[in-house]
């Protein structure tokens, strides 16, 4: 097996100790391995997280000109990790939208590694953090773009909303080219409720639970924008937002 | 309908507490329209806020009744659904939340908190189509996320299409003039007359010129000042400020 990550690795740095030192000695070596072969479209969504720690490693293989999208909300109140590796080939694409949710103290992390390792390849990533408590959603996106890896359009953005003081969310995006015709994009904004749209709404009459709501809705939105017309964004819809009605956030 | 007496009430910044009303005292009765005129810093938009329930605006002495309830016991989304409606200065833009969602859900919570049973999607739709031709605000405007990309005067009429569906019994109007071209001046108006010119409804403009009060024509004007009115009058002491300034008027 894996000796233990430790926080020295870059990968880690913000994960939960505690809760890994709970995992089974082989359970790090646990990858769920997916290939896409050519011209295909694979989209996979789902809720992840629980009452105790999760830690999902997977690696997807996208052969030429095909497309992955995977979207997951991580919903629970324990430490969750979700780790992506995925290999472009030539003209692939990957889609990722990611939403992490919740208060308590659990730590809550997106990691992906993407490789850019042939031309033409894109990739866009997509991630919401809304916490509150002492809780923590982290996106750390690594994009490898190889000498191979000419015309490829990488595009990472990252919004962290705190509903309370003490909760926090860390972005870190990282980017290795080797190319130089790429197009590599990235954002990260971390921010508080909008105090004059909930006024607002109020004013309208909308109560704070419902105000809050729908903003919180609105805010986690662009990370499921892409399934725009499949009965899966509502499921991944009701699923975050059911974790806002479970937790007492402020 | 609304008695608003010896109205004191603070704004609290970084900077500390600061003291804006200092003893208003105002009643609009039912089917009576009343302007609110005065100079900038004179407490006019804390007035709208503080009626309105905005935190940050405190209330230090004084007291509000409306239709005979304690307003200031009041949540904001409370006063909305007793019939209490505030029209924003600067409306607020909502990303990713639609106009037609955004009414639909404060139409329901208003009417969930007053007993009655929700309006269906397509009563909805029928009822804001009917408001927005009203305000001649095109009703795709309304498919759009609130007030995201409008220009300043549909933000206005976006706001004047709320008040339509949302039928309150007393508006406060904060500078729904302002921003707005002589075309969308008179579509407003005649927005605030249709929607709110009836008897048992009440209307406080709160306005800096006079040419709003053409169009809707007030039964009093208020002059207030350095957080008090100053002086009440009829329509006509409209005309006299703008002729003659604040500085005469309330001196």
């Amino acid at each position: 097996m894996s000796a233990l990550p430790t926080i020295r690795d870059e990968e880690w740095r913000y994960a939960d100790f505690d809760a890994l030192a709970q995992f089974a000695p082989d359970a790090l070596d646990n990858w769920k391995e997916v290939r896409i072969g050519a011209g295909e479209t694979q989209r996979h969504c789902m809720v992840v997280g629980g009452d105790a720690p999760e830690l999902h490693r997977i690696r997807l293989d996208v052969a030429k000109g095909a497309r992955a999208e995977l979207f997951v909300v991580i919903a629970g109140s324990d430490y969750t990790r979700v780790e992506v590796e995925i290999a472009l080939a030539e003209g692939a694409h990957f889609e990722f939208g990611g939403v992490t949710i919740g208060g308590g103290d659990a730590v809550r992390e997106f990691v992906t590694r993407t490789a850019h390792g042939a031309a033409e390849a894109t990739s866009n990533q997509v991630v919401r953090s809304v916490h509150w408590g002492q809780a923590t959603g982290n996106f750390l996106g690594r994009i490898d773009v190889g000498r191979e890896g000419q015309r490829t359009d990488a595009a990472q953005d990252f919004k962290g909303l705190l509903l309370e003081k003490g909760a926090s969310a860390n972005a870190r995006p990282e980017l290795e080219i080797y190319a130089d015709d790429v197009k590599c994009a990235h954002g990260a904004a971390i921010g508080q409720m909008d105090e004059n749209a909930r006024f607002y709404m109020a004013s309208r009459g909308l109560s704070p639970d419902v105000a809050k709501k729908l903003l919180i809705r609105a805010f986690i939105a662009d990370a499921l924008a892409a399934l725009e017309g499949d009965a899966e964004q509502e499921r991944l819809f009701d699923a975050a937002l059911q974790v806002l009605e479970d937790g007492a956030a402020a | 309908m609304l008695k608003i007496e010896n109205l004191h009430a603070e704004v609290s910044s970084d900077s500390g507490a600061k003291k804006i009303l200092k003893g208003v005292t105002l009643e609009v009765g039912a089917g009576e329209i009343h302007a609110i005129m005065g100079p900038n810093g004179a407490g006019k938009s804390t007035l709208a806020y503080v009626l309105g329930g905005r935190p940050g605006y405190e209330v230090t002495e004084g007291s509000v009744t409306f239709m005979g309830e304690d307003l200031l016991a009041m949540d904001p989304h409370e006063r909305a659904a007793a019939g209490f409606f505030l029209g924003f200065q600067y409306p607020v833009e909502i990303p990713g939340v639609s106009n037609v969602q955004f009414l639909r859900e404060a139409l329901n919570s208003q009417r969930k908190a007053r007993g009655e049973e929700p309006l269906s999607g397509g009563d909805f739709l029928k009822l804001a189509k009917e408001k927005a031709a009203l305000l001649k605000l095109d009703m795709e405007m309304l498919k759009r996320n609130v007030n995201v990309g409008f220009s300043g005067g549909e933000k206005k009429r976006n706001e004047m299409v709320q008040m339509g569906i949302l039928d309150p019994k007393l508006a406060v109007l904060d500078e729904t003039d302002s921003g707005l071209d002589i075309d969308a001046l008179r579509t407003v108006g005649d927005g605030i007359n249709a929607i709110m010119r009836k008897p048992e409804k009440g209307v406080l403009l709160i306005t800096h010129y006079q040419r709003l009060l053409d169009y809707v024509q007030p039964d009093f004007v208020h002059v207030l000042v350095a957080g008090r009115v100053v002086k009440t009058g009829g329509a006509d002491l409209a005309l006299q400020l703008e002729e003659e300034g604040y500085e005469a008027v309330a001196a």
